[in-house]
């Protein structure tokens, strides 16, 4: 558990330091999660070393919103004015969203089984 | 108030609060199993009204149990195991995943620039709310980035969380996706962790393919939206 925080916690530094020489574009978790990710994939870093502490910290990700969503009660007053814009936006752009990446995925594995059909066909 | 508020604005009472608050929630969540009841959502719906009444600012509260926040970023590099456990899944439908959720960014950007626009809000407003379909960390510093609030934009991406994990799992039943990599993909593209927990549910492949699209939505969407601020849209 220690060992696996402490790669996270290194991967989540370098991966900070990648996201500070660009500028911050990409944020350094993101930059640190393709960088854990590919060390496993390349067999740099033994899976073993993360596999706990990794299981147990994504298991649990909600609890880590509760401070940023109590957040809410700063802007309480501005919310409730523009809650039908917030609400709107929100509600039609996941729903799209949630389609649209569906959608195009399954699109795209329906036509790789219709090809794979096709080429066990003699 | 006066005389009980050091005793309630330690570091030990309010961490212990935000567990002892979401504990519950997930207790309550289990035995209703009413998906909008989420753990998260009871947890705030207590320790809003708390702070309100013991006259906490959320100042102290986010400064006592910042180490909560904080391990969002070691989660989200965490991700990157899970993905890596998923390997198998992901071979092979590599461009597919990047196209889907390159797709889903751009419509979801332009969904909320047009209802924004429609709808007459600022241009503070729809920066917050633009970022709002990736994790926490990313779409504080993307917010910043492009000229909206940070703290209002982890609001809205609380929100979008709890209604994509919601409504998401009925869209997709509705369209009759069968696809297990496609209903992780949608839910993490759209609804981050909080979709990812969703989709936990429903599987490991989904859970895995789920973290795997909060990694590309969030890349995607830092890409997208200094692109869509040079195109004057907002």
């Amino acid at each position: 558990m220690i060992k696996g925080l402490f790669y996270i916690l290194l991967f989540y530094y370098i991966g900070e330091l990648v996201s500070l020489l660009i500028h911050q574009f990409v944020p350094g978790s993101v930059i640190g999660m393709i960088l854990l990710f590919l060390a496993l994939f390349f067999n740099v870093l033994n899976p073993e070393n993360v596999r706990e502490a990794s299981i147990v910290i994504t298991k649990n990700m909600a609890i880590f919103f509760v401070p940023a969503g109590v957040g809410l009660m700063v802007y309480s007053d501005l919310f409730s004015k523009s809650i039908s814009v917030i609400l709107t936006a929100i509600g039609v752009s996941t729903v799209l969203t949630i389609i649209t990446v569906a959608v195009i995925q399954e699109f795209f594995e329906k036509r790789k089984v219709h090809k794979n059909e096709r080429n066990l066909k003699p | 108030m006066e005389k009980v508020r050091p005793y309630v604005s330690s570091e030990i009472f309010l961490l212990g609060l935000v567990f002892g608050s979401f504990l519950l929630g997930v207790s309550i969540y289990k035995k209703t199993k009413l998906s909008f009841l989420q753990p998260l959502l009871i947890s705030m719906v207590m320790i809003i009204p708390f702070l309100k009444f013991t006259g906490i600012d959320y100042q102290t509260f986010y400064h006592q149990t910042h180490f909560l926040n904080f391990m969002l970023g070691p989660s989200v590099v965490a991700l990157g195991y899970v993905l890596y456990e998923q390997m198998e899944y992901i071979r092979g439908n590599v461009i597919s995943m990047l196209t889907a959720v390159f797709a889903g960014s751009v419509v979801g950007i332009v969904c909320v620039v047009l209802v924004g626009k429609w709808m007459g809000a600022d241009k503070i407003l729809t920066a917050s709310l633009a970022p709002k379909s990736v994790t926490t960390p990313i779409a504080m510093c993307i917010a910043e980035k492009s000229g909206g609030i940070p703290a209002l934009a982890a609001a809205f991406v609380v929100i979008c969380g709890i209604f994509g994990g919601l409504v998401g799992p009925i869209v997709l039943r509705k369209i009759g996706i069968k696809s297990k990599v496609a209903k992780g993909l949608a839910l993490g593209s759209a609804s981050h962790a909080l979709g990812t927990v969703k989709a936990m549910e429903m599987g490991a492949i989904e859970g895995a393919i789920s973290g795997l699209a909060i990694g590309i939505m969030g890349v995607m969407t830092a890409l997208l939206i200094p692109v869509a601020k040079l195109l004057m849209l907002f």
